[in-house]
């Protein structure tokens, strides 16, 4: 940072101090530049690529970014559709309301926002985080320069997978967070006493459009690319020892949530 | 061959490369020896295109590497293998795995042939058993040899060591300094030795180029360095207390 002499005017202090900030536009640009950079080059697939070598890495990748996930997303998809339905019933305290708009509510709620955003969430510091921490201790372990010096094509061998295992699983997770949330809810609707579990369900049903799954489906693909292709970025450019993948990791949590809700956004004034 | 053309290279203004001129002919041993920090290994990353110069090139078999698209210098580094310095043995995969990586990812062979060779290539490196077994596992010298026999698995035509020796124990050191001679031998292996191991040079080397801040100040053969006359080289020789021969300043 520049220190202005003692005897400076104000002016020039204050231009001096915000100096830092005038630079975190050009920072973010350069940044948004080496992201495409890497994605366009890793998805430049080498001519002589192996398929068999890929499909091995994405296996793995699927399981580990999917079927590993299930247990946490579940978790949390369960409290949330549990939630809703508790909060509805609190709010929707009116004689004149039929007490099926509960699971109207809760149908809405999930489908539509709850079951992408929610493991999305949840995915940024699990599958981001891993995938982050994966790659930057095989760059400052040297384990990118090995795969460079083979002659591999590092940015494929390494994103594609990731990303490609991202894209696939994600929609699967959402189809596993809607159904988990919406059945915990109607075990809340049930053990609360207010509504049966039948009501609920027939609210559920009342206003449900496919176009809600198409829409929690697209949301959850387009989060699975945020997702990974943010925490391969920061990984694959980390930088020092264990310092800089802690910095790439906790990059790619917060990087991830921070254009999930943009993605969320642009989603919603997209398709809705 | 391989060819060094007054090559530079900075970092954030810390000029750690200048104006390096080096030739590496072919099936021999050239031992690349300086102080830590000396620009040692910034000169083997250069080699294989894992850094590119600020000026000068690198030729590689008559093809300068700044020249080549990416496609084409991947082609070049698969005529490579290099042994870095930690070893860099993927992690998620065994010892075993590690070897038979590039193996199965270059060439055509037969699950039976990739496992007979990397079978080969372990006992090499003396650690038959060390299959099965993570990097974790394994210590740091161990590692470094299944490095080794990653490396050499695909039978290169040039073979990068930064600092083969350094770590292991004298017996597995000399272990290391006989392959490497017995591959520039046997398979007229091009290798290039980046070490401060005067033992192993007096060794193996064939050649030697002497970095000193960002420079080769002086290149020869192990007969050329007794004569040699350069005080910084001789400085660098007597701490470590070999009696190679060489002048010294009580002498």
């Amino acid at each position: 940072m520049e220190v202005p002499p003692s005897d400076a005017s104000l002016a020039a202090r204050v231009r001096a101090g915000c100096a830092p900030l005038w630079r975190i536009p050009g920072g973010l640009l350069q940044g948004f530049g080496a992201y495409c950079l890497l994605m366009a080059e890793a998805f430049n697939l080498p001519r002589d690529l192996r398929p068999s070598l890929y499909a091995r890495n994405l296996a793995t990748q699927m399981v580990q970014v999917g079927i590993d996930s299930i247990p946490i997303v579940s978790l949390a998809t369960a409290f949330s559709g549990g939630v809703v339905v508790v909060q509805a019933i609190y709010q929707l305290e009116n004689p004149l309301l039929p007490l099926s708009i509960v699971g109207t509510f809760a149908e809405q709620s999930i489908l539509l926002e709850l079951g992408t955003l929610v493991t999305a969430f949840v995915l940024c510091g699990r599958v981001g985080a891993r995938i982050a921490a994966e790659l930057g201790t095989m760059r400052v372990k040297e384990q990118i320069d090995a795969l460079e010096a083979m002659g591999l094509n590092s940015r494929s061998f390494l994103v594609v997978p990731r990303v490609l295992a991202g894209v696939l699983m994600f929609p699967v997770l959402y189809v596993v967070a809607a159904t988990v949330g919406m059945v915990m809810g109607g075990v809340v609707a049930e053990l609360s006493g207010v509504l049966t579990i039948q009501t609920y369900w027939e609210g559920a049903r009342l206003f449900f459009r496919p176009y809600d799954v198409f829409f929690g489906l697209v949301k959850s693909l387009v989060f699975g690319f945020v997702i990974t292709s943010i925490a391969c970025y920061t990984g694959y450019n980390a930088e020092g020892g264990a310092e800089g993948v802690g910095k790439a990791t906790t990059r790619a949590a917060v990087l991830g949530c921070v254009w999930v809700l943009f993605a969320d956004y642009a989603c919603a004034a997209l398709l809705l | 061959m391989i060819q060094i053309r007054d090559l530079s290279k900075s970092f954030g203004g810390n000029a750690v490369l200048r104006n390096v001129d080096l030739d590496v002919p072919e099936g021999e041993v050239t031992c690349v020896i300086g102080r830590s920090g000396s620009g040692k290994s910034v000169l083997m990353r250069h080699i294989v295109g894992l850094l590119e110069p600020d000026s000068g090139r690198v030729i590689v078999d008559g093809a300068p590497l700044d020249e080549l698209t990416y496609s084409e210098l991947r082609q070049v580094r698969r005529k490579f293998g290099v042994l870095f310095q930690g070893g860099a043995l993927f992690d998620s995969m065994s010892a075993r795995d590690n070897v038979e990586f590039p193996l199965r990812t270059f060439t055509d062979l037969t699950p039976n042939e990739i496992r007979q060779r990397a079978d080969e290539c372990l006992e090499l490196v003396e650690l038959p058993d060390a299959g099965p077994k993570k990097p974790a596992e394994l210590s740091g010298g161990q590692q470094k040899r299944v490095a080794l026999a990653r490396a050499i698995a695909i039978e290169p035509k040039y073979i990068l060591y930064d600092e083969p020796t350094s770590g292991l124990d004298p017996e597995t050191s000399n272990t290391i300094d006989e392959l490497i001679h017995r591959l520039g031998t046997t398979m007229g292996t091009t290798s290039v030795v980046v070490t401060h191991d005067m033992h192993s040079v007096l060794s193996i080397a064939d050649r030697i180029a002497f970095v000193h801040e960002g420079t080769i100040p002086w290149t020869g053969t192990v007969d050329d360095l007794h004569r040699a006359e350069s005080e910084t080289l001789l400085a660098f020789v007597r701490a470590n207390e070999y009696k190679i021969g060489v002048p010294s300043e009580t002498a």
